[in-house]
């Protein structure tokens, strides 16, 4: 039984809007990296906020967690291209938000305070952000901030991580770094994760299994496992075997372009 | 040269910073003084009436001389006006959360407190004086009516505006409305806040003193229209300056708070450790 499991689900916005997902079908293990690759307008974001309930499907099924989703997931983690850190808050107090907010973690907030405190800091210093715990965001980098939005949507231990596009907005070195960041995280913690993104390297260097979204309206059209070894080095994206994934990759989605045209 | 020297030597670098600084802080009043000279010296070339427009030593000496009246007046309107304000704060805020929060809130009233703000404030002095009678109410319920609705727009706009990804962010957390709106829409709509007091402040002036001399027997807008109706102009321009002094006084009081507990969005003014020209 897969963690999360969608069968023909559809999306449509509206009464007689845009078709966004048609009979999107697909299977995520428990503790599984899948990254959901298409052309631009796919549906890819649509399909993260399907998945976590959000937005209710027009039609199908959503099962996460042996459970008919219904409405919001209450266990996800989240992060967007947009780091979307509060400026009133200092790096740490970012970070632990989600605690103020998830049960049981917001009962025993108050009276285990220096515990979760503690964790805060040792994921900030995963992502290599220590002696940053009480900046304010406008003092970070973008880099930084985002490090610090993967940290707020890690830190009450999520089962399953949702990523939209999250090293989107970031320079090519940074965004390496922050691969690597990832990946310690994920080998450390090992939630499941889905990322959407449209950078193939960054599919092939972070993810054990790449799908592919046909353009609008999406469904899986083609999954590709790869099987590097774990931890990743940055040069294995370079390898011949990565680079005929992403030529492969990358041939499915002109195609899957040029039909829709 | 002595550019130079500044980039060299920190402790000039240092008194050069000071020295800008006590300068921005001594132009609004140079500015403010320079005014009252100009004013002086038109009101004296030009050889103008008293009762048409006095010279700002007149107006001095009037304010001086009533000073008890003006002082007792001056602290009716601040009272009516602090009062009415605070009403206006009160429910500015809890209806900006409301109007901000939810949809439905929002689109079934806000046409109907659009078109109740449309309504001239002065024109309902009279029907609050049959309700009230004459006296400090009208010009606390005035200034109250006045100043609210800036208030309130600007804490919905907060509210309203917050970032979808980050509503989703909460959501996936299991977040409820409330708690979107208590940790993420109400912190983050008090920079508008500040701004709408900012208005409000000098809104509510206008509003008890408008209903002041309408409707009351005492207040800085009564003084001033006792005053005119005895041409004593120069104590009704005195009563002037004073509302201008306290609506300054309480424009700098809201700023000040403003700081204290928002540093963070006006982080552009005072960076640290950011040496500019």
């Amino acid at each position: 039984m897969n963690f999360v499991e969608l069968d023909r689900v559809s999306l449509r916005y509206g009464e007689d809007g845009t078709l966004a997902l048609q009979g999107a079908t697909l299977g995520v293990a428990a503790g599984e990296f899948v990254a959901v690759v298409g052309p631009s307008g796919c549906g890819k974001s649509t399909l993260m906020r399907v998945v976590t309930g959000l937005w209710p499907p027009t039609a199908g099924t959503i099962i996460v967690s042996g459970r008919k989703v219904a409405g919001p997931l209450s266990i996800v983690g989240m992060a967007f291209q947009n780091p979307t850190l509060l400026p009133w808050r200092k790096t740490l107090d970012n970070v632990m938000l989600p605690l103020e907010i998830v049960k049981p973690h917001c009962e025993r907030l108050r009276s285990q305070r220096a515990a979760y405190v503690a964790k805060a800091r040792d994921l900030l210093a995963l992502v290599g952000l220590k002696g940053f715990e009480d900046r304010f965001p406008w003092e970070l980098s973008g880099g930084m901030q985002q490090r610090a939005s993967l940290c707020r949507a890690l830190i009450h231990d999520p089962s399953l991580l949702m990523l939209d596009e999250p090293f989107a907005a970031l320079d090519m070195f940074t965004r390496e770094e922050l691969w690597l960041a990832l990946q310690d995280v994920w080998l450390a913690r090992r939630p499941t994760v889905i990322l959407v993104t449209h950078d193939l390297r960054e599919a092939v260097f972070l993810a054990d299994r790449v799908l592919v979204m046909s353009a609008r309206p999406g469904r899986i059209i083609a999954e590709r496992t790869i099987a590097l070894e774990r931890p990743r080095r940055l040069d294995m994206t370079y390898e011949p075997y990565s680079v005929a994934i992403i030529h492969e990759l990358r041939e499915y989605i002109s195609t899957a372009r040029s039909s829709n045209m | 040269m002595e550019a130079r020297d500044a980039i060299d030597n920190p402790k000039l670098r240092r008194r050069s910073r000071l020295r800008r600084k006590a300068a921005r802080r001594a132009l609004p009043w140079i500015v403010i003084i320079a005014i009252f000279v100009m004013w002086e010296i038109v009101v004296r070339a030009f050889d103008i009436e008293q009762f048409v427009l006095p010279a700002p030593t007149a107006i001095f000496a009037a304010g001086w001389e009533w000073r008890a009246d003006m002082l007792d007046n001056a602290w009716q309107t601040f009272m009516t006006t602090a009062i009415g304000f605070l009403f206006a704060v009160i429910f500015g805020l809890v209806g900006g959360v409301l109007f901000g929060s939810s949809t439905l809130v929002y689109e079934g009233l806000y046409p109907a407190l659009v078109g109740f703000n449309s309504i001239p404030k002065v024109a309902v002095i009279p029907i609050l004086v049959i309700w009230f009678g004459i006296g400090t109410v009208p010009a606390i319920v005035t200034a109250f009516l006045i100043s609210f609705f800036p208030i309130l727009v600007n804490v919905a706009a907060g509210i309203a505006t917050v970032e979808p990804e980050l509503k989703d962010v909460l959501r996936a957390l299991g977040a409820k409305q409330w708690q979107i709106v208590q940790k993420v829409g109400l912190p983050r709509s008090m920079p508008y806040f500040f701004a709408s007091l900012k208005v409000a402040i000098t809104f509510a002036f206008v509003g008890s003193i408008v209903a002041e001399t309408v409707a009351a027997n005492k207040g800085i807008g009564n003084l001033m229209l006792v005053a005119s109706s005895r041409f004593e102009v120069p104590l009704a321009f005195a009563g002037l300056l004073m509302t201008s002094i306290m609506g300054i006084g309480m424009y700098l009081v809201a700023e000040f708070i403003e700081r204290r507990t928002i540093g963070w969005a006006t982080r552009g003014v005072d960076a640290v450790g950011a040496p500019r020209g």
